[in-house]
Formats: C-alpha cells, structure tokens, sequence
C-alpha cells in the first residue's frame, strides 16, 4: 500500500445517499479510495472539481455528517490476489463474507475491513526460479497447490522484471512472507504471494488470440446450437421467471472452465446461498473433485450497497484475469448486468449527470464494452495461453428485448442466448429459444467439432431446419389444425417435437441428465434425427405416420436422455442400433406390403 | 392525532423556519451536526407535531422529507428539532396482540411499546454466507399452491393481482391454513398495510381475530399520508427480523399492498427532482423493493425464520408494469392471479402458467412432502400448457375439429381447474390429498402422453380409464367420470 496522505483538512460537506462531497481535497485523483467519517467507510473518487470531490461510498452514510473528517490512501480502487481466494467468497469490494461472518455475525456491519486473503495460513511454497535467473513480468516463480483442482502459479508482477537474487526454497509459507528477491533496474524489489491490481484497469497481456475452440458447457442447446467460444462472450436475457439464474448456474457448475468466477450481483441472497450450499457437494465430471475448489464468488446482494454493486463486476473480472495470467481456462458469470446498470444509472442520477436512453448515463456502451472486452483467449506475459470467457445475465424490463442494457449488451457479445417466457411457463428448460438465439462462434468452434465428432456441423443444421420448417408449420396448424397436413409435414411437427423434448430441454435437478458431455449430445441427436431421416424416406414411400408414431422406441427416445447418462455411453449406443432395427423392421412391413 | 409517544434523546438544537416547504419536503438553512437519515420532528404554528427524516444534508442545508405530510406548515412558523439518530422502533415479543399505525406507534388503547431494545429501522443487510438456505415446506391447503408453487419456510412469494380479483380472501386463507408438517409451533404473524381501505384492513382483523393468531399490525390506512407508506414495512420487518432471529420465532409477514408502496415512492422522488424511469418511478425502485423483499430469509445461530407474502394489484392486471415486474426479479417466485379463471367462478383463480416457485425444488420430493411431488407437478404445468395451446386452435377451428388427443386434453384442462385448482375457502387439503388428485386429472391423460413422469411412478400412480384408485375406493373416480360426460 502506498505511503497515507497527511491530509487534515478534508472533510465532508454533503451526504446524499451513497453520494458524499467532500472539500479540502484538491490533489486527488480520479478513482482514489478514501475513508470517511469515524468509521473509515470505503468510498471513491468520481469527480474531483476544483478542492471539492464527489465520492461514491460502498457502505451504508445513515447518520454521516457534513465536517467529519475524510482520510485519503492515495491508490485507486486495488484487489489482492494470491492463494486463497478459490473458494472463497466476497462482497463488491473484495471484502471476505465469510471471515466478517466470524467476526461479526449474520449482519454486515460498517466500517469492517478484514484482510481479504487468509494471513495466517501456511502454503507449501515450490519454487520454479532458479538463483541469479532473469525473470520478466509474468513469468512463473513459484507454485502453491491452492486446491486439489487448481496450482496456483505465483507470478512477476506486470511491469516487474530482473535477476534473482534470493527465492525461498521449497517449504510452508504465509502469504506475506518474502518469497524471492530481485534485482531490478530501479533496485531490490522483494516478491510475496500477494499482488495488488487496481480493479478499474485491465492487467496486461502479450496479445490476443483466435478464438477457436469451444467453451463446453454440458448444456445441449448451447454446446450443440449456439456454442460459446472459449475466450468468447455470451449474454442470457430473459423476463423474471425465465430461469436465467438457474441456466447461469448450471454453466458455472458444468462448463470445463479450470476457474469459475461467479459473481452474484444486485440479485437474491437466497441464490448465492444456494451455489455456496450446493458447490462443495456437486463433483466435477471431469476431474472428480467438488465444484467449490475451482470456485470464487463474489455476492453483492440487492440489498447490500448500490456503489459497491457497480463494482462488484470489475472486481469479479480482475480475478479472473488474475488466473488467466497464469495460463487458465477462466469462466466469468456475472449475474445480472442489469442490475449493474442500474447501479450505474442510480449513481449517475445522484451525481447530477445528463441522463440518456430511460435515465441510463451516456457512458453505459462504453462502460460495457470495457467491462466485456476483458475477456478473450491471451498470451500471457509470461507466454502462456490464457482465456476469460463471459456470460453476463440480462434482465430487461418486462421481457422486453428493445431496451437499452440488451440493445447495448448485444454489441458487444457474439453469442446471444434469448430465454422465453412460454417455454418457461411450459417448464421446458433451459428456455433458451432456438429460433431468436444466435451464436457467430459457430463457425470458429466446427473445427474443434469435427476432430470430437465429424456428423455435429450436419447434424446441427439438418435440425435447426426443422425447427425452422416447424415454426412456419405452426402458423398453419394455429389456423387450421395439424389434421388437414399431409403425413410429411406432420413428421416435421413430430420431430420438432422430439428435439424439444428429447434434446432441447434438460432438467438441471436429474442426475443422469444435468451435464450432458459431447459425446452424448451428438449420439443424443443422431437417434432423433436418424428416425426423421428414415421415416420421411418410408412415410414418402406411402407408410403411415400414425404407426412410426406409434412404434415403442418412440417413447424410450423421449426418456434417453435421462436413462443413458455420460458413463454409459456403450448402452446409449446398442439402443441406437435397437432404434435402427425398429426402423429396419418397420422398412421391411411396407416394403413387404408394396 | 396523537402525541409524539417516542422516546427519543431530547437534544439537539431547535431551528425556527424553513427555506422552503415543497411536497412532502421542507428545506432548513444553516444547521449543524445533522446527519444522512437522520429523524426529525417537526412542529407546526399550533404546536401539532411531525416526524420527518434528511434525505440530503450539505454545510448548508437540510432536505427533511416530511412523513406525516405537509399541510399547514409554513415558513416562519415551522420549528424543527434534529434527533440525533436514525428511525428507530422499539422491539418486544409484547407487540404481537397490537395495533400500530404505519410509523409505529399504538393505534389501539394500549401504552407504547417500552423496550431498551431500539433498532434502526432501514435493518442491515444480511451477510450472504450467514444465510440458511430454505427448504422446509409449508402447507396452505391450497392445491395449486402446494401441488404446484409450493411455499417454504423463509421465501418470499408474493401474490401479483388485479383490482377486484380475491387477492384477500386468498392471503386471508394462507395464513389460516398455513402450518408447518412435522411441527406444532404456530406462526407469529406481522402485518403491515400500506394506502389500503379501512375495510380490507377489518377484514384482516377479523380473519386473524378468528384464527386466534398472535399478529402485530402496522397500519398506514388510504387516508392516512402517503410518505408515512414507505416507513410502515421497515418497521413491520424491524420487529419481523426481532421476533425470528432474537426470539426463534417463525415469523409470516403480510404485506398489502405494494403497489400503493411504489406510488409512495414515486410522490417523493419526483418531489425531491429524481430522475424519473420507467412510468415515472425512480431508478432506485429495484434497490428500494430489493431492501424490503430481502428482509425474509433464515440465518446461521437462530431457529426463526422470516417468509414473506406480499400483496401487489397490478395495475390493468399488466405485469409487466415496473411494480410486479421489479418485484418478480426479486421475490422467489410469484402466485399470479387471473381474472378470467376468477369470471369463470374459480376460487382461488391462481393461474396455472406464469405462478412459480423458484424455491419448491429444494422443499418438496422425498423427505420433505412425497418422492413424486417434483416429477407430478413438471407433468401438470407441461399437460396445462398444452391445453392452453388448444385451447387456442379450439377457439378457431372448433372443437369438433380437433383430434382425439387435443379434446381429451379439454377434457383433462376443465378437471384441472374445476377440480385442481378450484376448492371451497375453508377447505384445507394435505398434501397427499392434493397429490392424488394431480394424478386423478393426470390419469385422464394417455400414458404415452405423460413423458416427465418415470415409468416407476407411472406403475405406482398412473391410473388407466375405468381402473379404481388404489386407496380410497372409486368416490373421486366416479366424480371424475360424472365431471367427464358434463363437458
């Protein structure tokens, strides 16, 4: 921390809500922390004009006074990072909700500031610099096994470099404990575990890459229809109800991120609750160990403070990129971007600003921009590949997808996951709706596709077809019911129906079905589709549809999804040769007839 | 109007005249040492006094928002009194049995409330790893609650109605009914009303006279003035978060109405120049609501909890007007109410589609009400949407058009609300009772018709046409049938 600003004659002349002037602080820099009042509340600068400062306060000003005293650190805004922080969870402003839980009780009171990383706990340091190395920024020096899923790899910190001149052997040490000394050209520089980065400021990479693979999600709509780029960035919007929430955590619970980042913000106590009571017990498909060592969340709950939530979403992301610098597949979910434009908009109205589109300050674009273009697949400063993937919640108003946060959100995402309130109402989830969804990392991601499993590009647009050819039909059938069509276009309506049923939809509370990993989507949509393929050539050589309807495997491909799961693939695939055989049989009846 | 029964530090400097009287606000020049929040009170030129509280304080001045409304103040004559503190109200378990008005101070004959213990009334925010998520089921007895919204201990499930539709008789019935299943303690009941008439809130009174429940109830009636609205849910809350987390009582707090909350809000922000949003409510509206509907909840080191029922008119039943759709992205859930299934003679016209429970997964299934709970009532909403769906092709083409399959789901959607949905207003049904009559509409259905549900609760439940229930003989079956040829 740098050196306190004697400051004496900075106090505060006005509170309005979470928005405090102060005078005597001329020298101040824009995004400066400081401490009001007796209790040191954290705030921000956010305007300086003339000695006078705007501040935005992220706790609680009931019974502040104008004339108390406002005391200036003289840094902006920073989040330690080092080991301890998987695991854990957060408020807005990197204070520990679990340690203030300890101290303090069920209620956050003001004024607390607990270290965010445990101090006291020793980690088996293992260095990987040798005595008298060159080492750049970024560079490894060290591991810390953090958890059993994640090495925590310690790094140079960004715009540090030169020779080593001592590093710790191998052993047990606390987080502040010098670790390596080096020998920079602006003299001895001493390393701990811990860095400080300011959360307003994205940490620096060597460059950015292309993305090409896949973020595999375990959720068939999305890994299969509208896939997310690793590095990529994806928005969920839907009305309340639409089970946003519950898809959002089924990504940070399923997707094969080596971190998981989820911050909880502007949203119910209740969810955060949930992913903290849920997490240590759910296992990783991948590596067998619980989801909760690979987790961080961050939690700034509708109730707790406005300004705190504004920031909650830079502190999230720059943790994020913290693991991404050390050569990481990192997930971002941040839950809702709404409400963090509202925060926006909430503090933008009380500092006076202009308002733009529904009372949103002008800067809301640029501000989300800033926000979603943190993310993407990197070199490292230290060499190594890295990714930030994004998924940002969108809560529009009244469902409706013409508002601003969404209009503006789509600019600057390439995968758009619209959730519907009829599909949700219809409890078919995830409500993603596969006509007004849209991903452009399709194309970028087939390659990787085509290595897992070369039918996915065909399989995938032979089915989107008729998803497309069935909403046209629907329009028909609306007026004059599916009775009056001929056998070919009801096979459509029918295998619409078991994509939706036997694909689209997943549940996330059964067991078998709550990831469903590639192999299993593509085998999964092989069978649905394998029976539309056949039975258009048999109904087009004069079968009935009434009787392929009718054929006993049509059921048991509803329910294969949940009673054939990842492990038993094997099985998966003797029932899609029993479905052939059906559809063998069924050929052979009417080739007979004919 | 009473006196100022509050027990508040007498100190503090007493400042004669205001700048300013504008709405609800009054603006004091040159005071000193005056906190954000703090409580003012204010006395007019006949000595009648008001409490107030500062919205803005700078060197130079205060905004007092006024609570009991600004008639008849004037300029010279205002005398204004800082207290020292933020809102306060005191808290005892002695309140329940009392009537207060919507600030907090008895309305009917007895003393004031006399406790040491006196809390900010704004609350504190609760830490997020302190909380106890909610699981434990609640029973109403109403069937499309507990068979398909069912309520758990902690949630917050408001109720989004209209003008005219049976929103009170519907809560009214709730908190009568509504037990705990394996636990005798009754529920302590805070009720706060905001802007309602004075006969819904006889109403209220009178149900909880006759149900003997020990309820505490603030009351800010429609004549009462309109900013003393936005205190009555903090301190219902107040002593709400008193009673569940201080003295481990299971606490169900009523609040009505809401919209008439918003409305509040609103009068004050465009009074005090707020930058208005949507349909002229302030940005601030989430955060405002999020700050009341996050009060419920259970925590870490208390046995109490807190759920809340909050009662909203939607007005022209639009839900998606800011009021429901702000409180939807908050509460855990919603009890939507529907005017035509209430002109069709439905009691309680709950509609089957857009009413959810977000916290049902965790409470219901095996250990909790019955295993096939969760599968049952996937089933029933999947079956209804559906009917609603041809329901829709049926107004076009007719019903003799429709296939076999889309009239027997008529069939099945007339028995789901005539005999689901629909039941008398002091008839409490068990859990299992309600069950069972899922799986009697259900079973109107084609098996193969019935995908969200396994074949192992088929086997058990699954009832084909004609075949007896299993337990309680063929009573519901042949109602089930009479019900049948009357369509």
């Amino acid at each position: 921390m740098p050196p306190e600003i004697a400051t004496t004659s900075a106090r505060v002349a006005r509170v309005s809500g979470p928005i405090v002037t102060a005078v005597g602080m001329r020298g101040a820099g824009m995004y400066e922390v400081v401490e009001v009042g007796e209790l040191g509340l954290v705030g921000e600068v956010v305007r300086v004009i003339g000695d006078r400062a705007t501040i935005q306060v992220y706790e609680d000003t009931t019974m502040l006074a104008p004339g108390v005293p406002v005391r200036r650190t003289g840094a902006p805004l920073s989040v330690s990072l080092g080991p301890g922080l998987i695991g854990n969870i957060y408020d807005g402003i990197e204070r520990p909700l679990r340690a203030m839980q300890a101290h303090s009780g069920a209620w956050i009171v003001r004024g607390e500031k607990p270290p965010p990383l445990d101090t006291a706990r020793r980690w088996t340091f293992e260095p990987r610099a040798a005595l008298g190395q060159e080492v750049t920024e970024g560079q490894t020096i060290g591991e810390v096994p953090e958890t059993q899923l994640v090495r925590h790899r310690i790094l140079v910190p960004p715009g540090v470099g030169g020779k080593v001149t001592w590093i710790a052997e191998a052993g047990e040490h606390t987080i502040e404990e010098r670790i390596a000394v080096l020998e920079t050209s602006d003299g001895r520089r001493e390393l701990t575990m811990v860095q400080r980065w300011p959360v307003r400021q994205a940490r620096p990479i060597r460059r950015r890459l292309r993305i090409d693979e896949p973020l595999i999600t375990g959720q068939r709509i999305i890994d299969t229809f509208f896939p997310l780029g690793k590095g990529g960035a994806a928005a969920i919007a839907g009305g309340f109800g639409t089970g946003k929430t519950i898809t959002q955590h089924q990504l940070a619970k399923w997707s094969d991120a080596e971190v998981v980042v989820y911050i909880g913000c502007g949203e119910r106590g209740n969810e955060m609750t949930d992913v903290l009571r849920e997490f240590p017990e759910l296992v990783d498909p991948r590596s067998g160990r619980p989801l909760m060592e690979r987790t961080i969340l961050i939690a700034n709950t509708s109730n707790m403070p406005v300004a705190a939530r504004e920031v909650s979403i830079y502190t999230g992301i720059t943790l994020a990129e913290y693991y991404r610098d050390q050569g990481r597949n990192v997930a971002v979910f941040a839950d809702s971007t709404s409400r963090w434009a509202e925060a926006l908009r909430e503090l933008a109205a009380r500092l006076e600003e202009m308002p733009a589109e529904e009372g949103f300050p002008a800067t809301l674009p640029t501000r989300l921009a800033q926000f979603y273009e943190r993310g993407g697949a990197v070199t490292t400063l230290g060499g190594q590949r890295g990714w930030v993937s994004i998924v940002g919640a969108v809560s529009p108003p009244g469902g409706d997808f013409s508002e601003p946060v969404t209009q503006h959100t789509r600019r600057f995402i390439r995968c758009f996951w619209a959730l519907d309130t009829e599909l949700a109402n219809a409890r078919h989830y995830p409500s993603i709706h596969w006509l007004r969804s849209y991903s452009e990392y399709a194309e970028d991601v087939a390659a990787w596709w085509d290595k897992q499993a070369p039918e996915w590009a065909a399989l995938r647009a032979e089915a989107m077809t008729v998803l497309q050819r069935e909403e046209r039909l629907q329009q028909i059938v609306k007026l004059v019911g599916p009775d009056v069509l001929p056998d070919t276009q009801r096979l459509i309506l029918l295998a619409a129906e078991m994509l939706k049923n036997a694909f689209l939809a997943q549940s996330a509370f059964d067991e078998k079905d709550m990831c469903c990993l590639p192999v299993r989507q593509v085998a999964l949509l092989r069978i649905v589709m394998t029976l539309y393929r056949r039975g258009r050539e048999m109904i087009q050589a004069g079968a009935p549809l009434a009787e392929l309807r009718g054929l006993p495997v049509v059921p048991e491909i509803m329910r294969a999804k949940s009673t054939y799961g990842n492990d038993e693939i094997d099985a998966l695939r003797e029932f899609e040769s029993r479905v052939n055989e059906a559809l063998d049989a069924f050929e052979k009846k009417y080739a007979r007839q004919r | 109007m009473a006196d100022l029964r509050f027990e508040i530090a007498d100190h503090g400097l007493q400042y004669v005249g205001a700048a300013r009287i504008e709405g609800p606000l009054v603006v004091v020049e040159r005071v000193r040492d005056v906190g954000y929040d703090e409580t003012v009170e204010i006395t007019d030129a006949g000595g009648r006094t008001r409490l107030g509280r500062v919205l803005d304080i700078s060197d130079t001045q205060a905004v007092v928002q006024v609570l009991e409304g600004t008639t008849g103040l004037s300029n010279a004559e205002t005398r204004v009194r800082f207290l020292g503190e933020s809102f306060r109200l005191p808290v005892s378990r002695r309140m329940l049995g009392r009537v207060f008005d919507g600030l907090g101070r008895p309305m009917d004959d007895g003393p004031p409330p006399v406790s040491a213990d006196r809390r900010d009334i704004n609350g504190l925010p609760i830490n997020p790893h302190a909380r106890r998520y909610p699981r434990e089921f609640i029973q109403t007895g109403l069937s499309a609650i507990d068979g398909m919204n069912a309520l758990v201990r902690g949630q917050k499930l408001p109720i989004f109605s209209g003008n005219g539709l049976p929103h009170d008789r519907l809560a009214a019935q709730i908190v009568r009914q509504a037990t705990l299943l394996e636990e005798t303690s009754e529920f302590a009941i805070v009720f706060a009303a905001m802007g309602v008439k004075h006969d819904v809130a006889q109403f209220f009174i009178r149900t909880f006279e006759d149900s003997g429940a020990r309820v505490a109830m603030f009351l800010s009636l429609a004549d009462a003035p309109s900013v003393e609205r936005l205190m009555t849910p903090r301190a219902a809350l107040t002593l709400a978060e008193h009673l569940a987390f201080d003295c481990g009582r299971h606490v169900l707090v009523l609040m009505t109405d809401m919209t008439n909350y918003c409305e509040s809000l609103r009068e004050v922000g465009t009074a005090r120049g707020d930058i208005p949003g949507r349909k002229g409510y302030p940005g601030y509206l989430y955060s405002d609501l999020a700050s009341l509907y996050e009060r419920a909840g259970r925590i870490d080191d208390s046995p109490g909890s807190i759920t809340q029922m909050a009662i909203l008119t939607m007005p022209s039943d639009d839900i998606s007007h800011p009021v429901p759709d702000l409180t939807g992205y908050i509460t855990e859930g919603q009890i939507v109410l529907e005017r035509d299934l209430a002109q069709r003679g439905i009691y309680p016209p709950i509609a089957g589609l857009p009413s959810l429970s977000r916290l049902m997964k965790d409470g219901v299934g095996e250990g909790y009400t019955r295993a096939d709970h969760p599968a049952l009532a996937s089933q029933l909403f999947a079956c209804y949407a559906r009917v609603k769906q041809v329901r829709g092709l049926a107004d076009v083409v007719g019903e003799e058009e429709l296939s076999l399959l889309d009239r027997t789901y008529l069939e099945f959607g007339n028995a789901f609300e005539q005999r689901f949905l629909s039941q008398g207003e002091h008839e409490n049904r068990s859990i299992e009772q309600t069950l069972d009559l899922g799986w009697d509409v259900l079973s109107m259905l084609p098996r193969d018709e019935l995908h969200r549900l396994s074949d192992e609760l088929l086997d058990t439940y699954y009832r084909e046409p004609g075949e007896a229930k299993p337990d309680t003989g063929g009573d519901a079956q042949e109602r089930a049938e009479s019900d049948t040829e009357s369509i």
